[in-house]
């Protein structure tokens, strides 16, 4: 399993050096533009997709520590302050608010 | 770099929550070299993902990183004996760094971009290996620190969010997927996301290149 993941990673990295030695088609730049946020819009919701918002704590846990980490993120512009802070905080909840 | 050790430390802790120890966060860490995806390959391994399903979610989540190297196509183009592990290396950290890092004078350059991939992977393992040694340790209990992979994300998307004016295709990824999950349900809808997140994206790209 862990060698599929490393093989399937490694794949992924090396498969546009071996394609397009020449030059990039526009669209794939388009692509390598606009792909990144959105996949990382898809990995925020992939995350989430086991929390149960109709059921107690209808998610609150996540949405006070997710708030949390966008809040500092935009304060201090720093990911490393923003992804502690917001585990710990959430690991927190989980133990004494609900 | 500081970033590295402590996203490793995380990682090592909750694979070994997930009751893997020492030699799996190494491996890991060594051979697969790529964040998020390890946090992801937590939940793989300890849910029993078959190996298809670990070949598709690989490529999902690491996907992105096609992009990452075409946009190094040109630079890393000469750099001979080191590209095979530059390539390997191209982590979206190590990405960050080299994308809008100077590199010292062009001789140099393959060199200097080496290290940082090296040095990057070094502070990952020692990183992971810490982790695993002190989640074995550590005298409370560690429930939630899976949401580090999720705050990670929640910063990255905000960072994204912030550092320019077209939110098109972060509110394309996140609504996009959101209406796969609702449509295809829990266990199916990365796939059909990242269908419709593509289409979606190329349709404003096709507008916007005809409006200019």
């Amino acid at each position: 399993m862990v060698a599929v993941m490393a093989a399937v990673t490694f794949l992924l990295r090396a498969l546009p050096f071996l394609v397009f030695h020449k030059e990039t088609p526009p669209y794939i730049s388009f692509l390598g533009k606009v792909l990144p946020p959105a996949i990382i819009g898809m990995l925020v919701i992939y995350c989430l997709k086991d929390v149960d918002v109709f059921r107690a704590p209808y998610g609150l846990p996540e949405l006070i520590a997710g708030l949390s980490v966008v809040g500092l993120q935009a304060w201090k512009r720093n990911s490393l302050v923003s992804i502690l802070a917001g585990t710990v905080i959430y690991m927190v909840l989980i133990r004494t608010v609900f | 770099m500081a970033g590295y050790i402590v996203l490793g430390t995380g990682f090592g802790i909750l694979l070994r929550s997930a009751g893997y120890g020492l030699p799996w966060a190494f491996a890991m860490s060594a051979f697969i070299f790529a964040g998020s995806m390890q946090y992801v390959g937590v939940g793989l391994l300890s849910g029993g993902a078959s190996l298809l399903t670990t070949a598709l979610t690989t490529f999902m989540v690491n996907a992105r990183h096609l992009f990452y190297s075409i946009s190094m196509v040109d630079r890393y183009k000469d750099a001979g004996r080191y590209k095979p592990y530059l390539i390997f290396a191209l982590t979206d950290e190590t990405y960050s760094l080299l994308c809008d890092g100077h590199a010292p004078d062009q001789a140099e350059a393959d060199r200097y971009r080496f290290f940082v991939s090296l040095f990057n992977q070094c502070y990952w393992v020692t990183g992971s290996v810490l982790g695993s040694l002190l989640g074995a340790v550590l005298p409370f209990s560690t429930a939630g620190i899976e949401f580090s992979m999720t705050a990670l994300f929640i910063a990255s998307f905000t960072e994204h969010w912030l550092s320019t004016r077209d939110h098109i295709p972060a509110l394309t990824g996140l609504i996009g997927t959101l209406l796969c999950l609702i449509a295809f349900g829990l266990e199916r809808f990365l796939i059909p996301a990242m269908l419709l997140i593509t289409f979606v994206l190329s349709l404003f790209g096709r507008r916007k290149g005809a409006a200019s």
